[in-house]
């Protein structure tokens, strides 16, 4: 598939296949990639989590507003600069221990409480700021959606690294493996010794821990926060996963299946763009594409899905 | 004799239920013990706390005379005691590799290696005997050879004790005879095993001791060779039950059921049936016979390649239920959770979803008329309910099914399919639901019944044999069941 687009895009564009062009993808693709491998563990562990996307903005939003003055929109707590991204991650990871919180302990269901917490985690971003931009950002809060590392784009090796850290966790290591036994069938992961809640609080935290870093290399790259930060990206972000072979239900799927989800849709979107296709019109193509997409894995796999 | 596994005076209470009220029960070591009751006796109790899944109450449980090990020690209870639950506990999206060795792929915390993995699969799959590729994904295993897999799964934590809970209830003839050669020669390894079951036959042909449960107390324990059936069947229930005696009756001349050339690629081929009103024909075969692909065709929950299905004098539309129910046909399907009944609605709703338009007009139905209607059904099929609300999913399995049975018939059906009627209810429903199979076909209906239970074809005037996908023989009554499974097997033709 993503052969097939490359193909496909540099016939169309003779600028599609240069380096410059890609690594711009790969960088626009960084952030939304984070998302796509969090929730792509939490589908696996046969969860749901919705409030992903609000994290995004909120929780380096909040960070920032620690640690910056009055005078530029912040609390006036004034926390050291160098708090900003540790401060970010661990609203990010308490975002989701909440979200297990409620699903585990209480038992609701996982697809409303995130989407109320959804709403909610975005008007923690909208009260305090009363949806004005945050311009005036702590340099280091910058730093990991700015820099460059050996040539290419801090953002590029961080989501490379950690998708190859969740490749080879879930591919090798037993607590990766007890998110597919979860995901498949509880009560026999529970009969085979797997501590389940413990393990889905895991899941959840690190999927908001994640958000939140997703949220920091977009705050990097645009060097702003605005009200709308991450607004919209859960429906990629799914359709990433299920494009890449991760189930709804649970159980099934792959983080390097993700992460191929993750590339073609973002490969589309750039040749979308190069080939001039009207902004307000591309969405019509992305969800065309992403039915196409499901409609040749059910052929190809055969099942029926639900 | 020694004692291998002992419970003392267990009492277990959940919330205002007594779910067991000083039951007790001593296993010796090597023999095979049935535990048997009726639905709600307490037996799934017992079963999860002598796998140390709960605690009981009041009472103790003993393991060769020791104390039982603390319940947060899962490795100890797996090294005392393996089950083989009801309810699969194999995890379909993995393969048979990784389900073998859950959450012990790796003696440390290191990574995975696959191959060492499927190696030790392999080996246990083979020290067991169990015919089955360790890279397949389990989901894609028939039942049995996913029952096959949790035994070596459970035998290979060094348990000499295993409990099976209703090992038999989705397997066909054939595979429960491959299942009892293989619990007889873990006997002969010195395996203590628990057995539950509905069947008391099984109970008989494998168990060498046997032990009652009612009401969730202890009745009696006693060897199964000295035991007449009867007082057995009277354990159970408390009271003198006699066996289900079948009616005689005899056929009408009208054909209701009829199909003609009906073949469909890799279920069945050539197949011509007719079924007069008033007569009860049972199709057998094992699992892989097709018979329940033939059933479902004839009811429309498949299409069939070729061939055609004639329903009371109408030709009914191939793979469409509602033209078949119109044409006066009303089924059992084969799974009840599946497709039998909604959980959630209560038992009004399911038993009259096929009447809905007759109890009111224009889309709409009246409570009042449904309510009525249901009553009715709960009194004939006497269904333990506390009445049409209560919803489906919080009745017993042998009162659920009854609530379907209640779905096929509430239209008076001129031709009755039911599937497996019998799966997984106790002695007193099996005997309530072969009646209401006997009592529409006294009002002139024509029955197909499709299991493989003798108990269910005893009530067959014949009983048709399926083997790979053909008809291979009609037996009037009066057949034994060894004659009948020879058949099913293939074995004689």
């Amino acid at each position: 598939m993503i052969v097939i687009l490359l193909v496909v895009g540099s016939l169309l564009d003779p600028y599609f296949l240069t380096l410059g062009n890609l690594t711009n993808v790969l960088q626009q693709q960084a952030a939304i990639s984070l998302l796509v491998l969090a929730e792509a563990m939490i589908l696996i562990a046969g969860k749901f989590d919705l409030s992903l996307e609000s994290t995004v903005g909120t929780a380096p939003a909040i960070a920032v507003m620690l640690v910056i003055p009055v005078s530029a929109g912040g609390f006036g707590i004034g926390l050291p600069g160098a708090l900003a991204i540790p401060l970010a991650l661990l609203i990010g990871a308490a975002i989701g221990a909440f979200n297990g919180f409620l699903i585990i302990r209480f038992q609701l269901s996982a697809f409303i409480v995130t989407l109320a917490m959804l709403i909610i985690v975005h008007g923690f971003l909208l009260g305090p700021t009363e949806g004005k931009t945050l311009f005036q950002l702590p340099d280091s809060i910058n730093y990991l959606g700015s820099a460059t590392w050996l040539g290419l784009p801090a953002s590029i090796w961080i989501a490379g690294l950690l998708f190859a850290v969740g490749i080879f966790g879930l591919g090798y290591l037993r607590i990766g493996r007890a998110l597919y036994a979860i995901g498949g069938n509880t009560d026999a992961a529970r009969a085979a010794g797997i501590r389940v809640d413990r393990v889905l609080y895991g899941v959840f935290i690190v999927g908001g821990t994640l958000a939140a870093l997703a949220g920091l290399l977009e705050t990097g790259r645009l060097g702003a926060i605005g009200n709308n930060m991450g607004v919209g990206w859960i429906f990629m972000v799914f359709a990433a996963a299920v494009i890449g072979g991760v189930s709804m239900d649970g159980g099934k799927g792959t983080i390097l299946g993700a992460l191929t989800g993750v590339l073609v849709i973002g490969l589309v979107q750039n040749i979308l763009t190069l080939i001039g296709v009207s902004g307000f019109w591309q969405p019509v193509i992305y969800g065309g594409i992403i039915l196409v997409a499901l409609m040749i894995s059910r052929i190809a796999g055969g099942k029926a899905q639900d | 004799m020694n004692i291998h596994v002992e419970a003392r005076n267990v009492v277990k209470r959940f919330g205002p239920t007594v779910a067991l009220d000083g039951a007790k029960i001593a296993i010796a070591e090597g023999e095979t013990h049935a535990l048997v009751g009726r639905n709600g006796a307490g037996k799934s109790t017992l079963v999860s706390i002598l796998t140390g899944l709960q605690r009981p109450d009041e009472g103790e449980v003993l393991f060769s005379g020791e104390a039982a090990p603390a319940l947060a020690d899962r490795d100890a209870w797996r090294q005392r005691v393996a089950c083989v639950y009801q309810k699969s506990t194999i995890i379909p999206s993995l393969t048979v590799a990784e389900n073998l060795f859950l959450n012990r792929q790796t003696d440390g915390a290191g990574p995975i290696k696959w191959s060492a993995l499927r190696a030790r699969a392999r080996e246990l799959l083979d020290t067991y005997e169990v015919d089955v590729d360790a890279q397949a994904l389990a989901g894609d295993l028939s039942v049995e050879q996913r029952q096959l897999v949790e035994i070596a799964r459970a035998l290979s934590f060094g348990a000499r004790f295993i409990i099976l809970d209703e090992p038999t209830a989705r397997l066909d003839g054939p595979a429960i005879e491959r299942l009892f050669a293989r619990m007889r020669s873990l006997r002969e390894q010195g395996v203590t095993m628990m057995y539950i079951s509905h069947h008391l036959d099984e109970v008989y042909e494998i168990c060498q001791s046997v032990t009652v449960f009612r009401d969730a107390r202890h009745i009696m324990t006693r060897p199964v060779a000295d035991l007449p059936h009867d007082e057995l069947v009277a354990a159970m229930t408390g009271e003198a039950t006699a066996a289900y005696e079948s009616r005689s009756r005899t056929p009408g001349d009208k054909v209701v059921l009829s199909a003609e050339n009906l073949s469909l690629d890799g279920r069945y081929t050539d197949i011509d049936i007719s079924v007069k009103s008033g007569e009860v024909v049972g199709l057998a075969g094992s699992a892989s016979s097709g018979k329940v692909g033939l059933a479902e065709t004839l009811v429309g929950l498949r299409k069939a390649d070729s061939g055609t299905v004639t329903v009371n004098g109408t030709r009914v539309r191939p793979g469409d239920v509602p033209s078949a129910m119109k044409a006066g046909l009303g089924f059992v399907p084969e799974d009840r959770h599946h497709e039998g009944f909604i959980p959630l609605l209560s038992v009004g709703e399911n038993a009259t979803f096929p009447i809905a338009r007759k109890l009111g007009r224009y889309g709409l139905v009246f409570p009042a008329r449904r309510r009525a209607k249901a009553e009715e059904m709960i009194k004939t099929l006497d269904i333990k309910t506390e009445g049409p609300d209560q919803p489906v999913g919080d009745l017993s399995g042998g009162n659920a099914q009854k609530v379907v049975f209640a779905r096929a018939l509430v239209d008076d059906p001129t031709v009755l399919v039911v599937i497996n009627p019998t799966a997984g209810v106790d002695v007193k429903a099996k005997q309530a639901l072969l009646g209401a199979v006997e009592d529409a076909v006294g009002r002139g209906a024509g029955a197909m019944v499709i299991s493989d239970e003798p108990d269910d074809l005893r009530i067959c005037d014949r009983v048709l044999v399926m083997f790979h996908g053909r008809i291979v023989k009609e037996m009037p009554r009066g057949w034994t069941d060894h004659e009948l499974v020879a058949v099913m097997e293939g074995i004689e033709d």
